[in-house]
């Protein structure tokens, strides 16, 4: 550039290029400027009177309201879970011409105290000027009057009767339904659908099927449009746009049942289950020690909250999936079973039952001291023989046992999606145990699985649903809390039972296996669970033996006419290990300390002579199977059968309509 | 010359103090202040998370422009072809990795903050002009290589922006190349050729366009038609600027602001709320500030000895005003809705960033003015 003249020039040209566009591009800019002040003086100047109106009159302020919660309906049609009309007082603050003296007034109009009131003005302050504060959620009757009276004093202040969840059956249905509550920063989270209906006021479900089914109950938000003028105020509603109100969900259940087990399960803690033997339907589901849902709508008291909390007896735990048991006694009928299926064993092996006695150095007892003497299968199930069974597990080996037990459901969920909280449980295996503990197994555990004792652990659907199963013949069915449009009627499956049937005869069960494995779980096929259908009524023999027969050990709580009569298994399950000085001692139930009390199990189905349905029983620390569940299983039938047509009277066209 | 050359080295602290163009430095306080308070607006008359990080923003890079400005303009020149591979590879990996917001992958996340350099392109895209044209003589400026290698520079991240898909962007991006381009010497017959292949392509291209952009572009012909839908949002901001008036509404007056009619007030459309409140006088009176600015940049480029700081002043006061334009233009109406930013004034970091580094380096054009580049 220095040396070369030339460049120099050319240095010089371009400069002088450069300058000259740069020239004519900026007498361009000028130009566009000079536009757009022409533009802004337009808008701003010569049409400011237009726009000034335009911007008073034409304000639309949106407001969503909470959208119609979906029903849930018992199998007859009565609401379980519905909506009431409550009274609200809602406070939009931009409308408030002074807040704070506002606030005063219903300070003492209401009642508030000081925590309230602070708690509200922090509220208002997170959230915009227009957008609706709620100051009271559920008003009685009586504040809501005397708002209305004072209104003319409290500008802002909006009265509102709006539609809240009630629960009519209190803690009937507390366990299957769960309760709705305010809207909780990890629901934002978790559900985009309550993320996208979130508004001041609305409910969604916290446990349950409420919280299952939240994307179908939940509907859509109404939208109200308004014009409003500079300063806020509502001019008028210009359009309302009706949201859609949440499905209806039927259920299974039938109320009145449910009603009764809370009876039967009045001050005791338990579970109580009810399940039809062919559809699967679940007609009572009751867990106890419950409490009132209702409470927990507008905000729970802490009091209450806390008394709830620190129960015992876990109110919050629905014991009937959640909670995990050792099944006792109530497995030796499915012992008895793959034992037979396995053909490790005949009905006719006779083992002497001393009250105890002694393998590879351990000890092992009966239940009964004296001993039962020269006992057969059939003996064994009926007087529920601990020593039998010790010899039947050890012939079968707890591997086998865990194959026959886990196609009859136990270790899995019952219900799955239907409830998050639901625990599949455990049913041992010498590949579970490596696996979970990282030892081998050992053979003295194989004999305490045989008596549902040791690592074993059922929740009382799972053992509900291991009845059903082995009351139907031993058919695989698939229990549902939910009424679905399309399903099986009971004519429907004992059909598809009678062809299963025919064809299982002519041919070999493994292609059955193979064709189960292959559908998946995804057809709904009522697959056969057994080898030789003989075993099965053999197991059913015993179960009816136990109940209806002089030594069985729920006799007492048979019911003789056949219009009723059940067929059942008790279960007394321990909940530690009993030592040598305890068993010497043999305390009666009332000098043992509550939490030292054995579970009370009973199993059954009913009608015997033509079964339709299985019901758990298990009463937490009661004590013995055959003292406590027994009875409560003997007037629970009463009710069950007395409701069988009455249940059947709803026939599946009246179920789809809804 | 050789000798003033050395001494410009080694300009002292002080002088370099003294060399700064402090008209420049009050008129980009002036829009800060003034972006401060409209923000304040869009947050309705509080403090709140907008009006803080916006501040912090302006503070934290108006100080970086500052440092900026001691850099050599040397060291602007040689490190410009890496200034771009790199911000074309920022662009590359937000269309790989990128996060996207509201339907357009133009994000990437750096762990402490994340940003857009689509917006940095804006900047990277000068200075590499700036450069590559900074030696050419003039008559090698129309050979058909010199020609195609500016193209491509130029067509890449266009490409990378539009796919994210950012039409705004990727226009002033375009933009701000041409400006230097023409700046440059190419032969006015390449700019009408292409401008008449634009046209005829026109409506090809709009078939591909996304839905969202051809509603954008027929609502912005006849808004009326969804006063609801598509044409709110430009019916709502001419009412906001037009409801100002001669003195506005007064400051926190605003009714339109509240309405949440825009779903990006405090960004592209922050001027309707300003207008709103302080009306014509204010407007008038934020576009002068703007008008000083961009005068001042390209009084500076016309003293640079160097072709590159005048390259790169002419097309950044350049394309400062064509982001101003653009973004007025949509917000009264007179363009269909792009997204573009107006400087300074919209809350986003990115937008800041690429301002205040531009700012920087007119700022070390000024103090290195006689520096050489050859």
């Amino acid at each position: 550039m220095i040396n070369d003249r030339g460049g120099y020039d050319t240095g010089f040209k371009k400069n002088k290029i450069i300058n000259r566009r740069m020239f004519i591009f900026s007498a361009a800019k000028a130009v566009i400027f000079f536009g757009i002040i022409g533009r802004l003086f337009s808008l701003q100047i010569s049409e400011n009177k237009k726009y000034l109106t335009l911007s008073d009159k034409n304000r639309l302020r949106e407001t969503r309201l909470p959208p119609i919660r979906g029903e849930f309906l018992d199998y007859f049609g009565n609401t379980i879970a519905g909506n009431l009309k409550v009274y609200q007082l809602h406070i939009i603050p931009e409308q408030v011409e002074d807040f704070r003296y506002l606030m005063v007034r219903l300070k003492n109009i209401l009642n508030f105290d000081n925590e309230k009131l602070a708690s509200l003005i922090k509220k208002k302050n997170k959230q915009k000027p227009w957008e609706t504060l709620i100051v009271s959620e559920n008003l009685s009757w009586d504040e809501f009057s005397k708002i209305n009276f004072y209104l003319h004093e409290l500008t802002g202040a909006k009265p509102v009767i709006t539609v809240g969840r009630n629960y009519p059956y209190g803690d009937n249905y507390t366990h299957i339904l769960g309760y709705v509550s305010q809207v909780s920063t990890d629901d934002l989270i978790n559900s985009n659908v309550i993320k996208a209906r979130n508004v001041p006021g609305l409910r969604v479900g916290k446990s349950g099927l409420e919280k299952s089914f939240e994307e179908d109950l939940i509907g859509t938000n109404s939208i109200q449009r308004f014009e409003v003028n500079a300063y806020g105020k509502k001019i008028n509603q210009i359009n309302y746009e009706e949201g859609k109100k949440g499905k209806i969900i039927k259920l299974t259940i039938d109320t009145e049942i449910q009603k009764f087990t809370s009876e039967l399960l009045k001050n005791k803690a338990g579970s109580i289950s009810v399940m039809d033997i062919y559809t699967g339907e679940i007609i009572a589901m009751n867990s106890s020690p419950s409490f009132d849902p209702n409470l927990f709508l507008y905000g729970i008291d802490k009091n209450i909250w806390k008394e709830i909390k620190n129960n015992p007896s876990k109110p919050l735990i629905n014991k009937t999936i959640s909670g995990l048991y050792s099944p006792g006694s109530t497995i030796k009928p499915l012992v008895a079973l793959s034992a037979l299926e396995n053909d490790v064993i005949k009905p006719n092996m006779k083992v002497k039952c001393e009250g105890k006695v002694e393998m590879y150095g351990q000890t092992y007892h009966c239940w009964k001291e004296k001993g039962h003497g020269y006992m057969s299968l059939k003996n064994a199930i009926k007087q529920s023989c601990d020593i039998y069974f010790y010899e039947v597990a050890r012939l079968l080996g707890i591997d086998k046992l865990n194959l026959t037990a886990e196609k009859f459901g136990l270790g899995k969920k019952v219900l799955g999606e239907n409830f998050p909280n639901e625990k599949q449980g455990i049913f041992p295996s010498t590949k579970w145990k490596k696996k979970a503990i990282g030892q081998n197994w050992y053979l003295g555990e194989t004999f305490i699985t045989g008596i549902g004792q040791g690592y074993i652990q059922t929740n009382p659907l799972q053992l509900c649903l291991m009845t059903a199963q082995l009351a139907n013949g031993g058919y695989k069915i698939y229990p549902r809390i939910a009424l679905k449009k399309n399903q099986d009627t009971v004519e429907q499956i004992k059909n598809k039972i009678q062809r299963m049937k025919k064809t299982s005869k002519e041919k070999d069960n493994s292609i059955l296996k193979v064709t189960e494995n292959f559908f998946g779980t995804k057809v709904k096929e009522y697959t056969p669970l057994y080898k030789n259908p003989e075993n099965i009524k053999f197991v059913l023999d015993a179960m009816f033996k136990s109940t209806n027969e002089l030594y069985g050990t729920s006799y007492k709580s048979r019911i003789e006419d056949p219009k009723y009569q059940f067929a059942g298994k008790t279960g007394t399950s321990q909940v530690k290990r009993i030592t040598e000085a305890e068993r010497k001692l043999d305390l009666e139930i009332d000098q043992i300390p509550y939490k030292d009390r054995d579970h009370a199990w009973y199993i059954a189905f009913g009608p015997y002579r033509n079964p339709r349905y299985a019901v758990s029983v298990l009463v937490e620390h009661g004590g013995s199977g055959s003292k406590v569940a027994a009875p409560i299983a003997k007037k629970l039938f009463k009710l069950i059968i007395d409701r069988h047509e009455l249940r059947e009277q709803i026939t599946p066209k009246n179920k789809m309509n809804i | 010359m050789f000798f003033q050359s050395q001494l410009s080295n080694q300009l002292t602290f002080f002088q370099k103090i003294k060399s700064i163009d402090y008209i420049l430095l009050l008129c980009v306080l002036v829009i800060g202040v003034i972006s401060g308070f409209t923000m304040y607006i869009s947050d309705g008359g509080e403090l709140l998370y907008h009006t803080k990080s916006h501040l912090i923003r302006f503070s934290v890079f108006f100080l970086m422009m500052f440092f900026l400005s001691f850099i050599n303009i040397k060291t602007w020149y040689k490190t410009g072809y890496l200034f771009y591979i790199i911000v074309l590879m920022l662009l590359v990996w937000a269309s790989l990795y990128g996060i996207t917001v509201s339907g357009s992958q133009r994000w990437i996340n750096l762990y402490f903050i994340n940003f857009q350099p689509s917006e940095l392109m804006k900047i990277a895209i000068i200075v590499c002009f700036a450069k590559y044209y900074n030696r050419m003589q003039l008559t090698n400026v129309n050979k058909f290589n010199n020609l195609l290698i500016p193209l491509a520079i130029l067509v890449l991240p266009i490409v990378l922006v539009i796919s994210q898909p950012d039409l705004g962007t990727s226009i002033l991006i375009a933009l701000s190349g041409i400006i230097v381009l023409w700046l440059a010497g190419v032969n006015l017959k390449y700019f009408f050729y292409s401008s008449l292949i634009l046209l005829i392509s026109a409506p090809f291209a709009i078939s591909f366009l996304k839905p969202y952009q051809k509603l954008r572009i027929l609502t912005f012909f006849d808004p009326d038609k969804d006063p609801l839908g598509a044409g709110y949002q430009i019916i709502q901001s001419k009412i906001a600027v037009g409801s100002g008036g001669l003195f506005g509404k007064g400051f926190l007056k605003g009714t339109q602001g509240y309405l949440e009619f825009l779903p990006e007030k405090h960004t592209d459309f922050i001027f309707t709320l300003y207008s709103e409140e302080f009306g014509f006088i204010g407007s008038i009176l934020l576009l002068f500030v703007y008008a000083v600015l961009i005068f001042r940049i390209l009084k500076i480029g016309s003293l640079s000895r160097s072709f590159f700081g005048k390259f790169f002043c002419y097309g950044f006061g350049s394309a400062i005003f064509i982001y101003i334009i653009v973004n007025m233009s949509m917000v009264l109406g007179l363009l269909p809705i792009v997204g573009s930013p107006l400087p300074i004034m919209s809350y986003g970091g990115s937008s800041m960033l690429a301002t205040m580094i531009g700012l920087g380096i007119v700022m070390s054009t000024k103090i290195y003015e006689r520096q050489l580049i050859a």
